[in-house]
């Protein structure tokens, strides 16, 4: 079920919506610290197949998700004009590679509808509501979900 | 952060130096060294730790400094001999100290009847009352001050009296700072007079009651003094003569002290009055004392300045962005058609020796000695053989080696466990030992040193050495390894390090909170370093950590492997080399070794390994690193091509990612994407099980 605050959505709300594979995806803003052209990335041996590897960023060392990948969706081979969308939610900075940037949306509470039941699939777990925007539909994911909840693994 | 909030947190690091100069004391001390500058110095330390921690009201601490200082007085006055038990309850006074402080910083309780029992212990030293009051109050004591001009001829003494008008203060002015600048110009005891303060009915907030008499002892002229005043002259009333001859520069304390005021009369202590005037007082002392006490008061070590870690460590940032930048500009510059030996390479060269000279000077900086650490080891080594009721003595070796201050944060939690390990499995009771012919206290050694570009850190103790049996029958226990299983002696003593490996039966405070060694182990590995075990039954274990000199550069062999550009450790390396086809042997079903000069040694296929690409048949055309890892194993790996020699800048994996095996780290070549570190040994000991292969922050996410 779409809960209000798992969504990070609040009265008005700002929402970053991009493409995958000809579908539409949005999540908080808040949570994007910017949005880069694709560089190639440096394979990381034993990754996961969603992890495109790690990109220079400034000087900081960036993981990258390849976000349809993650999703089970068709997953071309990135070009230039793939984009990369980097974010940080209270810890590591990680970089989420999509197709492109669509829109930037600002949403209220009540626009967000709950993810209708289908048959399960990779790509509907991190999908936590739906919004309607001029007349397209958005799919609003659960970005911590995506992304690892603790850095490093030192114990 | 307020100003106080501030003072507050230097005291606290002063507090470690001086913890530090007094355990360091102690320890000469304890060797028999008789000089009594170093009693002095001891007494120092606990003196100004009690005028800090007066100053900022952590009366606990004040309690117990006051105590341990009137023994450290007898000591120094001679009423009292430093034998070997006075010694002992000096050291344990120290540690307690240290973790009075401690908890003060940390806003933790602490135990008030440990201090009482010893206090009492003390008190048992110089055979006074134990309950007797401290003589006076302390709202805060006395700092001493080092003022420069030290030793010099000091001909002159003064007597000043200033009595600044409330219009003095009207228009901005400070007494503190006037009288900081008088102290500025020699050895100062300054007086605070506070006959005239009123009953705090009467008392104007505006008004100006206080008075200072000044002794100043100077090289420079009464001019100087009165010059000082100038720019109040006509607010205040001032008068500045020679001193009486009654008061001789040698009858002066024995250090330069500048004494605060007199602590607040009994008199006057009651009304409120007094919290004004000790505000006042505690303004001309707190901002300048804090300069002195981490320093030396004897004057011989060279002049240091505390500066923020996160301000190194930016520039440490920069310098790596700059070596980064500098080889990008090289690179460019040969790509646009100059050769050797232009002008421009010539610059470029200067260029790089000039940035490696900054990058060593930076590291340098950030290198400390291993001293401070070994002293907290060396507390807790002996309070565990306090609560495990064995008696421990520590020796340290090569205190002065210096390694990066982040190995050495870092290093402390592991270097904690493996000492309370020691003393709680690794050495015997007295009783076994008595009857096993060794000596009744244990020992336990800590020594580090600088052995080919690394930092060896020993942990040995002459204890029973690791039990074969048990930690055999344990590991049994435990499903960690078959029952039959053939072990070599190395082998078992290694079971230590297994994950969720114990030997204690009984959680103690001690050990056996469930870490084992272990979560030691990875911590360990975690900075680049390996952990190794050496046991002989009945002499004791010895334990090696092997860390890397710095976690911020290292030499690399950049090389190319399936396409990928990863950099090789230079300092894994023994030799690069091709081979001919008639070196090479098959081993079991898909393992190969070489034959070099006669030995052979195992072949592991970089790019396999790593997953980048399936197994090579062709290695004849390859390139093979030799390498050597810490446990003197040789491999030789085998990549396609080599490129480059450089030194690169390490970047942590582990802050967005995750460790990956086989992997040390990252970092940034010069046309700025990103290399893989590979860690040589991780590669030669592990068949990389898929697995356990994933970061686990990841493999959980999926």
């Amino acid at each position: 079920m779409a809960n209000p605050v798992e969504n990070n959505v609040d009265e008005h709300s700002e929402l970053i919506a991009f493409k995958i594979a000809d579908q539409d995806f949005c999540f908080n803003i808040m949570s994007v610290r910017e949005i880069r052209g694709w560089t190639p990335a440096t394979v990381i041996p034993h990754s996961p197949d969603y992890v495109r590897g790690v990109i220079n960023l400034r000087g900081a060392v960036v993981p990258i998700i390849d976000l349809a990948a993650r999703l089970s969706l068709p997953v071309p081979e990135p070009t230039s004009r793939n984009v990369i969308i980097i974010t940080q939610i209270d810890g590591p900075t990680v970089g989420l590679l999509v197709d492109a940037v669509s829109d930037i949306l600002s949403v209220g509470l009540d626009d967000v509808q709950p993810t209708p039941e289908v048959a399960s699939d990779e790509s509907n777990c991190f999908v936590t509501g739906i919004i309607t925007h001029d007349d397209r539909m958005i799919r609003m994911i659960d970005i911590a979900g995506i992304l690892p909840e603790v850095p490093g693994v030192t114990g | 952060m307020t100003t106080m909030d501030e003072l507050k947190v230097t005291f606290f690091q002063e507090s470690e130096g001086l913890l530090e100069e007094l355990a360091d004391g102690l320890e000469q001390m304890s060797d028999g060294a008789e000089d009594r500058e170093i009693v002095n110095s001891v007494f120092r330390a606990v003196h100004s730790i009690k005028g800090g921690a007066g100053a900022f009201s952590i009366d606990e601490v004040v309690r117990f400094a006051h105590r341990y200082e009137n023994t450290l007085d007898a000591l120094r006055n001679d009423s009292l001999t430093a034998t070997a038990p006075v010694l002992e309850a000096l050291m344990a006074a120290a540690d307690h100290l240290a973790a009075l402080l401690e908890a003060a910083r940390d806003g933790t309780e602490t135990e008030p009847s440990h201090s009482d029992s010893l206090i009492a212990r003390l008190a048992e030293l110089t055979g006074e009352d134990a309950d007797a009051a401290p003589e006076a109050p302390i709202d805060f004591a006395p700092m001493t001050i080092e003022i420069g001009g030290l030793g010099g001829p000091k001909d002159l003494t003064l007597a000043i009296w200033f009595r600044p008008h409330a219009a003095l203060y009207d228009t901005g002015n400070e007494a503190a700072f006037l009288l900081r600048e008088v102290a500025d110009l020699g050895d100062a005891e300054v007086r605070c007079d506070t006959t005239d303060l009123p009953e705090f009915e009467a008392l104007n907030p505006n008004g100006a009651y206080l008075s200072w008499n000044v002794t100043l002892t100077t090289e420079a002229s009464e001019t100087a003094a009165q010059e000082v005043f100038e720019f109040v002259e006509d607010v205040c009333d001032l008068t500045v003569g020679p001193a009486d001859a009654g008061a001789p520069a040698a009858s002066l304390p024995e250090l330069p002290v500048l004494t605060a005021p007199d602590p607040v009369p009994e008199a006057v202590e009651d009304t409120p009055a007094a919290e004004v005037e000790a505000e006042v007082e505690a303004e001309v002392v707190s901002p300048k004392s804090t300069a002195p006490a981490g320093g030396s008061q004897n004057g011989s070590v060279a002049a240091t300045i505390r500066v923020e870690l996160n301000r190194i460590d930016r520039m440490i940032n920069l310098v790596g962005e700059l070596v980064i930048n500098q080889a990008m500009l090289t690179q460019c510059v040969r790509r646009n058609g100059y050769s050797e030996g232009d002008d421009i390479d010539a610059g470029l060269d200067e260029l790089r020796t000039l940035t490696r000279q900054i990058q060593d000077s930076v590291m340098a900086i950030r290198a400390q000695p291993v001293k401070a650490l070994f002293q907290r080891m060396s507390r807790i080594a002996r309070e565990a053989g306090n609560e495990a009721g064995k008696s421990v003595r520590i020796a340290t070796e090569g205190a002065a080696t210096e390694i990066d201050k982040t190995v050495i944060e870092k290093l402390a939690d592991p270097l904690t466990h493996m000492i309370r390990n020691a003393v709680d499995h690794g050495l015997e009771t007295a009783e076994v030992r008595a009857a096993g012919d060794k000596e009744t206290v244990g020992t336990i050694t800590l020594s580090a040193s600088h052995m080919s570009g690394r930092v060896v850190i020993e942990i040995s103790d002459n204890g029973a050495g690791i039990n074969r049996e048990r930690v055999r029958q344990i590991a049994v226990d435990k499903g960690l390894i078959a029952a039959d299983a053939p072990l070599t002696p190395a082998e078992i003593d290694n079971l230590i390090f297994a994950p969720g490996f114990s030997t204690a039966t009984t959680v103690s405070s001690l050990s056996g909170r469930g870490v084992g060694m272990d979560v030691v182990k990875r911590a360990i590995q975690s900075l680049g370093g390996r952990v190794t075990i050496a046991s002989e039954p009945g002499q004791g274990s010895t334990f090696t950590i092997n860390l890397p000199l710095t976690l911020a550069v290292l030499d690399g062999m950049v090389v190319e492997v399936g396409g990928q550009t990863v950099v090789v450790p230079i300092s894994a390396i023994i030799e690069t080399m091709r081979l001919d086809a008639g070196q090479f042997f098959g081993l079991g079903t898909d393992s190969h070794v070489v034959r070099i000069r006669g030995n052979y040694v195992p072949i592991l296929d970089v790019g396999a390994v790593l997953g980048y690409r399936a197994p090579v048949d062709d290695p004849e055309n390859r390139v093979f690193l030799l390498v050597e890892t810490a446990e003197g194993s040789r491999s030789a790996l085998l990549i396609d091509a080599i490129h480059d020699q450089r030194q690169v800048v390490i970047k942590g994996l582990e802050t967005n990612y995750g460790q990956v095996d086989g992997v040390a780290a990252a970092t940034i070549l010069g046309d700025g994407r990103i290399a893989l570190i590979l860690d040589p040994a991780a590669i030669v000991t592990g068949p990389v099980a898929a697995d356990t292969a994933f970061p686990s922050t990841f493999a959980e996410a999926g």
